[in-house]
């Protein structure tokens, strides 16, 4: 393992997580109740994705400007773990509306563009999937990913925000940081997102390096 | 004049009014009326819960471990070979 230091942190990282999330004092709120602790593993899903798909986004334009196709490797793994955590943020985030919003799915604009979002990416494995040839495939994938992450920015922050949305933080409602003030509950939230984007991290780099293998052995 | 007092409002409402922010405030913490699962705390079986998800999170993570050390000893046998 090369400079594995990093990884040491991230399992302190999530081990604290978990610990703290359980364990420590939450505010008392209602409707939320003890689901406040999810702030700390639905929306760390989502902020990881955003971490990790826009390193994918800085590596498929790196492979624009140098046809290098290991820069492509890494694009393609970094999309589909920040992926992977999305669908883990769309069923956390039903699962916890279920119980708080009343309903799996309400319609609500937070949740339709994330959806979207999630399938515009799909489309881009598919995409992948469908041209044989290898530049080809790496070139074509490698723009479709940029306007993908150009389409999913505004599809999650902007859009949501101009109309009435459950979520916190859209239409009116205040986001967490309305508890901006509130020491304890960052004391645990921001471990968290580091944590789960440097586990996204983790995976990414052992399925490039796969890739790398299955590149030299065939 | 006036464009500096309409930046200065700009600055205000975009900093507090248009966020309509709700603190958490001490109160929020020893409010007893909102339920919260306080008698799985008092029994302490908060504790088994969570050493049964630990037991499940340090396992993951160490089977990620050795998956990536599997791969770092396929990597250098494939080294020497070439």
């Amino acid at each position: 393992m090369r400079q594995y230091w990093w990884k040491i942190v991230t399992i302190i990282l999530l081990l604290y997580t978990f610990l703290g999330g359980l364990l420590l004092e939450v505010p008392r709120l209602n409707i939320l109740n003890e689901t406040i602790r999810a702030l700390y593993f639905h929306v760390p899903m989502w902020f990881g994705m955003i971490i990790l798909l826009t390193v994918s986004v800085v590596y498929s334009i790196r492979y624009l400007k140098s046809n290098d196709l290991t820069l492509d490797a890494k694009a393609i793994e970094f999309a589909n773990v920040g992926v992977v955590f999305g669908i883990f943020g769309i069923l956390t985030g039903m699962f916890w509306a279920q119980y708080t919003w009343g309903a799996w799915w309400s319609g609500d604009p937070k949740q339709n563009a994330s959806a979207i979002g999630l399938l515009i990416y799909f489309a881009y494995f598919i995409l992948r999937g469908s041209i044989e040839n290898e530049e080809q495939r790496a070139r074509i994938s490698a723009i479709y990913n940029i306007f993908a992450f150009a389409a999913l920015i505004p599809l999650l922050f902007i859009l949501p925000r101009l109309t009435d949305s459950l979520h916190p933080g859209n239409g009116g409602n205040p986001g967490f940081n309305a508890y901006d003030l509130d020491s304890k509950l960052r004391l645990v939230f921001y471990p968290a997102v580091i944590a789960w984007t440097m586990l996204g991290v983790w995976i990414a780099t052992i399925r490039i390096r796969l890739r790398n293998l299955e590149y030299k052995t065939l | 004049m006036k464009k500096w007092l309409l930046i200065v409002l700009m600055c205000i409402t975009s900093l507090s009014f248009s966020q309509d922010k709700i603190p958490v405030t001490e109160s929020d913490y020893t409010n007893s009326e909102v339920p919260m699962a306080d008698k799985l705390r008092e029994d302490g079986k908060i504790y088994v819960l969570t050493g049964i998800i630990m037991i499940i999170l340090i396992g993951t993570l160490g089977y990620l471990v050795v998956i990536d050390k599997k791969i770092s000893r396929v990597e250098k046998t494939l080294e020497n070979k070439q």
